[in-house]
């Protein structure tokens, strides 16, 4: 039904769009929003912009952010809505962000926006780092609910914890970067030596290991709260938990890409992804966004996970990130012992 | 031509002179072998050359400057002198990837950064780009920062060429591991694939068991779908939550042993097509000889079988051998954290953006892949001598404890052939396993998924169809002009080489090898990258060998005389083309089509780095869904890929017969 209704209000935004043919202007924008809220987030903005038309890029994290890279000389993007913050960041590194202060930028949580004036990127909502718990198997190997980030260092899990690989997942990268943060970096690598011995296998991707403990194929995955809400409404017998130490997160966020030949509908668009009506749509999925005082609880999310989201530095983490992956790399990535 | 004729008496020397035909002919081979050139050669020359693009922090760059608390600037002293004095980095240490990041403050081992020391930095080259906070600055002006800032500088990497990411290879046991991973996974498989595929083809061409046909037809199935099916099967079956878990014993299928077992399926049909030609061919008479000598059945298996089917077993062993340690679904989606060569091309490049050691880890997995081409190629020019004219077909005789033995050994592998797709179509119809087994067709809504929804569905089909149409032609055509025309030679045997050097190229090595290629705002095809073309193209190229030599055999019974026959009669080429070469080749071409298109419907590994959001792809659509977690509609997705293959095989047997009927009708008299 749902989909019916968003078929109807995009062939109604097509008639729309159509009658103002003439003043339209077509954006390309790069994004790793999930496939299922990308023309939910449309169609918003076009009842809003009928005049501004999306063409949309998709892809995961991690192949968009290999895509920009690869474009750095011969940029084809306008716009990028909806990916890392981190990745954004490598990107402002590269000086590839457009730096533009959008309308209602002094609404915006602090965390939210890009230090500098005027900001690189404004952020759109939150995206936390949880453990996703299978109640059924968890009962069937007699293990208790971890309720920290240590439990996990038991040897009763030994075996039964899957998480995201840093180097190939955003997920595993916050959870790793929020470690060494949370730990601080002798004691965080000492956590991640204790925790790689209860590891069954660490996955390409972050909503991997939740939709695993989903199928019960291992009992806890580390991923976020997002997806394991998600499948637990799916009826996966799935408990989210929020370690008591604090979460990594990271956030979706929005740029504009330096040389764009349409600055001006650039601007409308970023604008207008950080009014109270785009933080609504985005609450729809996503429990933290932008803006205070907007979001509604979201079914099965975890309620205390505001509280419990780190002061994440995301420019020390971006800045250490080819660092801290060859470390990683060097120390887990093979399950086999290397060999010296 | 007549005139010339009438002035010259015969003689036993004649020049063949370039008539407009031969022109023609020419230029046609010109355009397919720039074709191979462009689509092969010269992305794999840049790849190579990319190879060795090394990133490093050049010292010598930068000058700093740094203020007493007073105010009082020192004098400017570069970085690498204070890295010269202090001994913080060494050589090895300065060598790092394209997105390195060196903190200016560890050149300074008395920093603090509540001091009111004042800090300048500049550039003493115009390409000396460094970083303050997330900024990047790259200017031979003095930059001033005061202490709290400075602690944010970081440098940045410039480019240069060597053999640094060769040496970082080697001295990453994570990376250079998976060379002997790489190489177990394949010898191991490559023991069993050869050694069951030799007990079915032997069934099958040396007794006299019923079911043959169904057996054949089961035999070749694996064929039709992508290397990530029997991955995805076996999580079905032996994973955590599988249906036989309890066989391993408490191994995990995540790993060698799910690979072998995957590897041993998708090479199964390959290695069973060769052994059973090398078994076919073989000569009644050996065996008469064998029996008047009253040797045991075990004697002549073993003096006369083996020796005779050796050529083919070799080739199987290396063709099973390249397929193993080329593949990439496979150790994808069920190799855990058993690295292989082949995923770490992948994982360099979309999970690290670390181009250059990708290049590094292709070049890697392009020695044995070439290592193992050779020596084939070297086994099979043997094995064609071997052939005598008058040799008598086997007809085996009826024994039937024997064909009890054979019927159980086929039945066995059939059995398992078939419950890897039948795990995968009965798991793509349960609502969510393994908790809720009710049937639905709720894992067939892709576009609900990521992977692009049922777009690359259609999209597969249409790079199927067009890869068939156009790669056909292109392939036969240059096969044509290799066999049948005249003269040139140099120029035909630089095509020959062209044309079998994709078998002996990964695709994963390809696919890498077009990105640097193509995507380079300079190269005149760059418009092509992103687009339905380059796919087509790369995939044209990735299979190209076997169609050529498909062609080349058709060709080859095909009298030479024809083309003479055709010039004297003053007919042109390509009359003779379209209306001889092509008609009774005529069954070679539809081979050649359906071999592309069941390929370019299942292959993962050239186009996993070539796809853009506009062409997805179902192959690459199972295995995101996967990656994603969403293991049962990659599953749903992987089973519409098989129903498609055998829908067009079917189509393609039907055509064969009727044309068959029509157009070879010379062959029956």
């Amino acid at each position: 039904m749902i989909r019916k209704t968003s078929i109807l209000l995009s062939a109604f935004a097509a008639v729309l769009m159509s009658t103002s043919a003439l003043a339209e202007t077509e954006l390309t924008v790069y994004t790793a929003i999930e496939a299922e809220d990308l023309q939910r987030y449309a169609d918003a903005f076009n009842a809003d912009h009928p005049d501004i038309k999306i063409n949309w890029v998709r892809d995961s994290t991690g192949v968009v952010t290999a895509k920009l890279l690869a474009e750095k000389n011969n940029p084809q993007a306008d716009v990028v809505w909806g990916l890392a913050a981190t990745s954004l960041l490598v990107l402002k590194s590269e000086g590839m962000l457009e730096p533009y202060a959008p309308k209602g930028l002094d609404k915006l949580k602090a965390s939210f926006k890009d230090k500098d004036v005027p900001p690189s990127w404004v952020g759109m909502d939150a995206w936390v780092a949880s453990v996703c718990f299978n109640t059924v198997e968890g009962e069937k190997l007699g293990l208790p609910v971890p309720t920290s980030w240590k439990d996990l260092t038991k040897p009763v899990y030994k075996g039964h914890v899957v998480m995201p690989n840093p180097a190939s997942s955003g997920t595993g990268f916050l959870d790793v970067s929020s470690w060494l943060q949370i730990f601080g970096e002798a004691d965080g690598w000492k956590y991640m030596d204790a925790l790689h011995e209860n590891i069954a296998a660490y996955t390409h991707s972050g909503s991997k290991p939740c939709k695993m403990a989903a199928a019960g194929e291992t009992a806890i995955g580390i991923s976020f709260a997002f997806r394991g809400a998600k499948s637990k409404a799916a009826g996966a017998p799935l408990e989210i938990v929020v370690p008591e130490e604090g979460i990594g997160w990271d956030m979706e966020a929005n740029a504009i890409i330096a040389g764009t030949s349409k600055l001006e509908a650039a601007q409308t668009l970023i604008d207008w992804t950080i009014t109270p009506k785009a933080m609504t749509e985005y609450n729809v999925g996503y429990a933290v966004v932008g803006i205070d005082g907007i979001a509604k609880p979201v079914e099965f999310f975890p309620d205390n996970i505001e509280a419990k989201m780190i002061d994440n530095d995301f420019e020390w983490a971006a800045n250490h990130r080819s660092a801290i992956l060859e470390e990683w790399a060097k120390r887990y990535d093979s399950k086999s012992e290397p060999k010296s | 031509m007549a005139e010339i004729q009438t002035q010259l008496p015969a003689g036993p020397t004649t020049h063949l002179k370039l008539d407009q035909d031969g022109a023609i002919k020419r230029s046609l081979i010109a355009v397919i072998a720039l074709y191979l050139i462009i689509a092969l050669a010269l992305p794999l020359y840049v790849m190579l050359s990319k190879s060795f693009t090394t990133y490093s922090f050049d010292l010598t760059r930068y000058e700093f400057q740094v203020s007493d608390e007073a105010g009082n600037w020192g004098d400017p002293v570069t970085a690498a002198a204070l890295n010269d004095s202090l001994n913080i980095a060494s050589k090895a240490d300065l060598g790092t990837s394209s997105d390195g990041r060196f903190t200016a403050v560890d050149l300074f081992p008395n920093f603090n950064f509540r001091s009111k020391v004042k800090y300048r930095i500049r550039g003493l080259v115009p390409d000396a780009p460094y970083l303050v906070g997330l900024d990047l600055q790259n200017s031979m002006e003095w930059n001033e920062l005061d202490s709290n800032t400075f602690r944010r500088v970081s440098l940045r990497p410039v480019r240069d060429i060597g053999f640094t990411n060769y040496r970082t290879y080697f001295s990453t046991p994570s990376l250079f591991q998976s060379i002997e991973n790489s190489i177990f996974i394949a010898v191991v498989s490559t023991i069993l694939t050869v050694s069951i595929a030799f007990g079915f083809a032997y069934a099958m061409n040396r007794s006299l068991m019923p079911f043959k046909g169904t057996f054949r037809l089961i035999a070749t199935m694996p064929i039709l779908v992508p290397s990530l099916l029997p991955g995805i099967a076996l999580i079905y079956l032996f994973g955590n939550q599988g249906l036989l878990k309890d066989v391993l014993m408490g191994e995990s299928i995540y790993g060698p042993i799910g690979i072998i077992i995957g590897s041993v399926f998708f090479t199964f049909p390959h290695a069973l097509i060769i052994i059973s030609t090398a078994l076919a061919i073989s000569d009644q008479r050996q065996y008469e000889a064998a029996e008047s000598l009253r040797a045991s059945r075990w004697r002549t298996f073993w003096t006369v079988t083996i020796p005779g089917a050796r050529y083919g077993l070799i080739s199987a062993a290396f063709v099973t051998f390249t397929l193993v340690i080329t593949d990439f679904g496979l150790p994808k989606v069920i190799g855990g954290q058993f690295n292989v060569l082949a995923v770490d091309i992948y994982k360099q490049v979309i999970g690290q953006q670390n181009f250059e050691m990708g290049a590094v880890v292709s070049v890697m997995l392009l020695i044995p892949a070439i290592a193992a081409f050779v020596v084939d190629r070297m086994v099979q020019k043997k094995q064609v001598s071997l052939l005598s004219a008058r040799s008598v077909p086997f007809q085996p005789k009826k024994n039937p404890r024997f064909e009890l033995i054979c019927l159980l050994w086929c039945g066995l592998v059939a059995l398992f052939i078939l419950s890897i797709i039948g795990i995968c179509q009965y798991a793509a119809l349960v609502k969510f396993w393994p908790y809720d087994l009710t049937l639905s067709l709720n894992n067939y809504d892709f576009d609900r998924m990521d992977g692009g929804g049922w777009d690359s569905y259609y999209n597969s089909i249409q790079l199927g169809l067009l890869t068939a149409v156009i790669g056909t032609s292109i392939i036969f055509i240059g096969a044509y002009m290799v066999e049948k025309i005249d003269g040139f030679k140099t120029g035909r045997s630089l095509f020959q080489f062209l044309a079998m050097l994709p078998m002996a190229v990964p695709g994963m090595v390809l696919g890498l090898a077009y990105i640097f290629f193509f995507n380079n705002p300079s190269n005149p095809f760059n418009f092509i990258y992103g687009t339905m073309a380059i796919l087509v193209i790369c995939t044209v190229t990735h299979f190209f060998t076997v169609g050529h030599l498909t062609a080349l055999t058709a060709l080859k019974q095909i009298d030479r005389e024809f083309e003479p026959v055709a010039t004297s009669l003053r007919q042109p080429f390509y009359k003779l083309f379209t209306r001889v070469t092509v008609p009774v080749c005529l069954p070679a071409i539809l081979d050649i089509s359906i071999y592309l298109f069941v390929n370019a419907m299942t292959t993962v590994s050239a186009v996993v780095f070539l796809y853009s959001t506009k062409t997805n792809l179902a192959s690459i659509a199972v295995l995101n869904m996967d990656d994603a977690g969403d293991i049962a509609p990659a599953a749903a997705m992987g089973m519409m890929i098989f129903y498609t293959n055998a829908g067009a095989r079917i189509l393609h047997t039907f055509i064969s017969r009727r044309i068959l009927t029509r157009t070879q009708a010379w062959r029956t008299r």
